[in-house]
C-alpha cells in the first residue's frame, strides 16, 4: 500500500492542515510495516536512498527511531548533529539545510529549536522536509504514533477522552496531539499549571480542565507531559515538589483512572515529577509500545516522504 | 541660489492653515512666498504642473532608524534620505541606537554632517535618555540638545527603571525635549516573539502581552502628569495604550504619541508561515487593537503617523522566526497605507494629512508641517489616484524587509520639494549637486 504524497504536502512539517484520510492511511501503511518486521522480513522500499538526520536539538527516541526505520527499509542515513558541524562555525540553518540537500538525500528529518524551522527550510531544499519537532509547534511523527499506540489499547479514538497534561505552552507533542486526535474523533482536554496553558488554546480544538484530577478520573487515556526544566528559567511554579503534588499522576491518582484507561509519555520522564515510577511500569504505560510503535510510524512517514 | 519654484494648479490641503483647495504656491529662497488662487508668471522660475494631484506640507517622520553611524550594510543616512524624500518625507527624526549610540555630541554632529552631505532631506537627531541606552545612567542631555537633538529616547529599550525616567522627565524640562518611549516591560515581554493569542499558541511561538506596552504606558503617563514632563509615547499598538492615553490628554497631561502604519493595517495574521518581515517590535496586535489605533488617529488621541522605519539585512531575517531581527522599512509605504484609511472611510484627507505634517510638526517643535507664507518651503506633491504595486526591490533603502511586498496601493509621491529645491521627481531622487 502507498499514501499518496500529494503536491498539496510534499513535506511533513506538522500535523495541522493534513485530512483524516491521510492519517489514516499512514496508520494503516504503519500496521503493515510493524506486522511485517514482527515477521522477520521487513520492507525494504527505500534501497539506494539517503535519509539526512538534521538533529539541532538533543534527542534519543526520535533521532534514533527515525535512524532504524530508515536502516530497515534500505535508506543509508547520514546523521548530522551540532557539535563537531559547521555550526559551531556559525553557519546559519538556511545554509547548513542547502548545503546538506545538496548532497542528495531523499529527506531531510529536522528537529530544531525554533518553531517554524522546518517550513523555513522546506522553502530552501528540493528534497523533502520531515519536522522531527520545530521548537514548540509541531511534532507530527510523536503524535501519530501516540494515535497508533492509542488505537491499538482502546480499538477506535472515537468519542474517547484523552487528557494532556503537563507544559501546554512549551509543547510540540500537545500541539501535533491536539491536532491528530481531534481529526481521529477523541475529545481532548488540556490541564496544567495555568502559568503553562497557552492563550485562547481551545481555538486548536481542545477544552481546558481547570481540575486535573478530576479530568483523570473521566479519561480514556492520559497524556503525561515531561516538565521541560530547560524552559523554566522564568519559573511557572514553585518547585517540583508542588508540581508533583498537584500535576503530577502517582499511584494512588491513578487508582482513579476508568477501568481500561491507559498512561503515555513523549518520554524523557522526569520520575517523580510529573509521573511517579509505579505508574510508568504499571499495566496502565504505554511507554515502552510508543516507543516500539514510533519505528514503525517512521517507516510509513519516510516511505510516504522520503523520494 | 535655487530657482523661484511655482507649483501649478493643485489641490493643497493644508491642514493648518485650513486650506483645502486649489491653488498655486510660490516657492522662494527656501520659503513659501506666496499661496494664491492663481499665481502671476514669473520669469526664471521653474514650474511643476500639479493639476489633479494634492500639494501637501512636507511629509515629518518623527521615527526612524537610519543605521549610521554603525550599520551602514542595513542603510546610510544617504540612502534613509532618499528612502525618505522618494516616500514624500521631508523631514525625518533619526533614533540614537546606532553604533555608537548617539549619546553624545560627537554622535549628534557626525549625523548631522552626514544628513548635510546627503542634503536631500532635513535629519533630526534623537539623542539618548541613558548612556548606551543601558537604562542606568542619565545622558548628557543639556549638551545632546546643545548639539541639535530634538528628542530624547532610548528607542527599542524601555527605560526600566522609573526611578532614572522620573528625573529624566524633570531634567528635559530644563530644555524643552520631548521624552520619547518605547513602552515595554521587559519582565512582560521576556522570550516572546508575537502577540499573545491564538495565533501565538498555535504556531507554538512565545507570546508577548499586550499588558507589556499598556502597564507601561500607564506608569509612565502617571510619571508624567506628576512632573509636567513633555511626553511622547511611540509606537503604540494596544487597545488598554490608547484607553490610558485618552484618558490622560483628557486630564491635560502633556503628552502626544505616534503609530506605525504597519499597526493600523495589519494584525498578527500577516506572522502566518513564519514570514519574520512581519515580525517586530511591539509586535503586531489583533483586530480590536488595529480598531483602536484607528479611532485615535481619527480622533486625536494620537498625533502622529510615524514609520519606525528599520531596514534590516538579508541575513537578520531570513532565519528562524525567534532569532530574526525586529523591525520593517516604511518610509515608501507609509503614504499610500495612510492613504487606504481614507479609501476605507475611516479618516478624512485632512486628518491623513494632518497626521503626516502638523501633528508630528507640533509634538517635537520642529519647523514646517504646514505650507503658509513664510513657512520652509519643504512641499510633497501627490498623484491621489496613481496605483502601484509595493516591489521592495525598487526601494531606495537598503532595506528590503517588508510585509507590503506585491501588495497593491494607491496614492504616488509625484515631487518632493525640500528647502524650494526638487529633490523627488517622478521616480528619481535629485543628487546633491550642491
Amino acid at each position: 500500500m502507498r499514501v499518496p504524497r500529494t503536491t498539496r504536502n510534499p513535506h511533513l512539517l506538522g500535523i495541522e492542515g493534513l485530512d483524516r484520510s491521510f492519517i489514516d492511511a499512514l496508520l494503516a501503511l504503519a500496521g503493515e510495516h510493524k506486522r511485517a518486521t514482527a515477521s522477520g522480513v521487513p520492507r525494504t522500499p527505500l534501497a539506494g536512498r539517503v535519509v539526512a538526520n538534521l538533529f539541532f536539538e538533543s534527542s534519543t527516541r526520535t533521532r534514533t527511531s527515525f535512524e532504524i526505520a530508515a536502516k530497515t527499509m534500505g535508506a543509508e542515513v547520514l546523521n548530522w548533529t551540532t557539535s563537531g558541524s559547521s555550526v559551531s562555525k556559525g553557519e546559519g540553518l538556511i545554509d547548513t539545510a542547502r548545503n546538506v540537500d545538496a548532497i542528495g538525500p531523499a529527506a531531510i528529518v529536522i528537529r530544531h529549536g525554533s518553531s517554524g524551522a522546518a517550513q523555513l527550510i522546506s522553502r530552501y531544499v528540493r528534497c523533502s522536509v520531515i519536522n522531527a519537532g520545530d521548537g514548540a509547534h509541531e511534532h507530527p511523527s510523536q503524535a501519530l504514533l501516540d494515535a497508533f499506540t492509542l488505537q491499538e489499547r482502546l480499538g477506535t479514538l472515537k468519542g474517547k477522552h484523552v487528557l494532556i497534561a503537563g507544559d501546554i505552552l512549551h509543547s510540540r507533542v500537545a500541539r501535533s496531539n491536539i491536532h491528530c486526535l481531534g481529526l481521529l474523533g477523541a475529545s481532548v482536554l488540556v490541564s496544567g499549571p495555568p502559568t503553562l496553558i497557552p492563550k485562547d488554546v481551545e481555538a486548536l480544538g481542545c477544552k481546558v480542565a481547570t481540575n486535573f484530577r478530576e479530568a483523570v478520573g473521566m479519561a480514556d487515556a492520559v497524556m503525561m507531559l515531561r516538565v521541560q526544566a530547560e524552559r523554566q528559567a522564568d519559573p511557572a511554579f514553585p518547585s517540583a515538589r508542588e508540581y508533583a503534588a498537584h500535576w503530577g499522576l502517582n499511584g494512588a491518582l491513578a487508582l482513579q483512572m476508568k477501568d481500561g484507561a491507559v498512561v503515555l509519555h513523549p518520554g524523557p520522564v522526569n520520575w517523580g515529577v510529573e509521573l511517579s515510577p509505579e505508574v510508568a511500569e504499571g499495566v496502565r504505560s504505554t511507554i515502552l509500545e510508543q516507543v516500539a510503535n514510533g519505528v514503525a510510524i517512521r517507516m510509513a512517514i519516510l516511505e510516504t516522504f522520503a523520494w | 541660489m535655487v530657482k523661484p519654484l511655482v507649483i501649478r494648479g493643485g489641490r493643497l490641503i493644508d491642514p493648518h492653515n485650513r486650506v483645502n483647495a486649489i491653488r498655486d504656491l510660490i516657492l522662494r529662497d527656501g520659503r513659501v512666498a506666496e499661496v494664491s488662487e492663481k499665481a502671476p508668471a514669473i520669469e526664471g522660475a521653474r514650474v511643476v504642473d500639479a493639476t489633479g494631484r494634492w500639494v501637501l506640507p512636507g511629509l515629518i517622520d518623527l521615527h526612524v532608524h537610519l543605521r549610521e553611524p554603525g550599520e551602514e550594510g542595513k542603510e546610510t543616512i544617504l540612502t534613509g534620505s532618499r528612502a525618505a524624500v522618494a516616500g514624500g518625507f521631508t523631514a525625518v527624526v533619526a533614533m540614537p541606537n546606532t553604533r555608537p549610540v548617539n549619546d553624545n555630541r560627537l554622535v549628534t554632529r557626525y549625523i548631522l554632517g552626514r544628513a548635510k552631505e546627503a542634503g536631500l532631506c532635513d535629519v533630526f537627531p534623537a539623542g539618548a535618555i541613558s548612556k548606551g541606552l543601558k537604562g542606568e545612567e542619565m545622558a548628557e542631555i543639556g549638551e545632546l540638545a546643545a548639539a541639535g537633538c530634538r528628542c530624547i529616547t532610548d528607542d527599542g529599550m524601555p527605560v526600566m527603571n522609573a526611578g532614572l525616567l522620573r528625573r529624566v522627565f524633570l531634567y528635559a524640562r530644563a530644555f524643552n525635549l520631548p521624552v520619547m518611549l518605547h513602552e515595554e516591560d521587559l519582565n512582560l515581554s521576556v522570550h516572546g516573539a508575537i502577540t499573545e493569542g491564538v495565533r501565538a499558541t498555535r504556531l507554538g511561538l512565545m507570546p508577548i502581552p499586550g499588558s507589556a506596552e499598556v502597564s507601561m504606558v500607564a506608569r509612565d503617563l502617571a510619571i508624567a502628569e506628576e512632573t509636567k514632563a513633555r511626553v511622547h509615547l511611540a509606537h503604540l499598538s494596544c487597545e488598554g495604550s490608547v484607553r490610558f492615553l485618552r484618558e490622560a490628554k483628557r486630564r491635560g497631561v502633556n503628552v502626544t504619541a505616534e503609530a506605525t502604519p504597519h499597526h493600523f493595517t495589519l494584525t498578527d495574521a500577516a506572522v502566518e508561515g513564519y514570514d519574520t518581515h512581519a515580525k517586530m517590535n511591539p509586535p503586531l496586535r489583533q483586530m480590536e487593537d488595529l480598531k483602536a489605533i484607528r479611532d485615535a488617529l481619527a480622533d486625536g488621541t494620537i498625533d502622529a503617523i510615524a514609520t519606525d522605519h528599520a531596514p534590516h539585512g538579508v541575513l537578520d531575517k531570513d532565519v528562524e522566526f525567534d532569532k530574526a531581527s525586529n523591525g520593517i522599512v516604511g518610509l515608501e509605504t507609509a503614504l499610500p497605507l495612510a492613504l487606504e484609511m481614507v479609501q476605507q472611510g475611516v479618516l478624512s484627507r485632512e486628518r491623513v494629512v494632518e497626521l503626516l505634517t502638523i501633528g508630528p510638526a507640533k509634538a517635537f517643535g520642529l519647523p514646517g508641517g504646514h505650507l503658509g507664507a513664510g513657512a520652509p518651503a519643504n512641499v510633497t506633491v501627490v498623484d491621489p489616484e496613481a496605483k502601484w504595486t509595493v516591489n521592495a526591490r525598487s526601494f531606495f533603502s537598503k532595506g528590503r524587509n517588508t510585509p507590503f511586498q506585491g501588495r497593491s496601493v494607491t496614492g504616488k509621491v509625484t515631487h518632493t520639494i525640500v528647502g524650494g529645491r526638487v529633490v523627488f521627481e517622478e521616480g528619481r531622487v535629485a543628487e546633491n549637486l550642491e
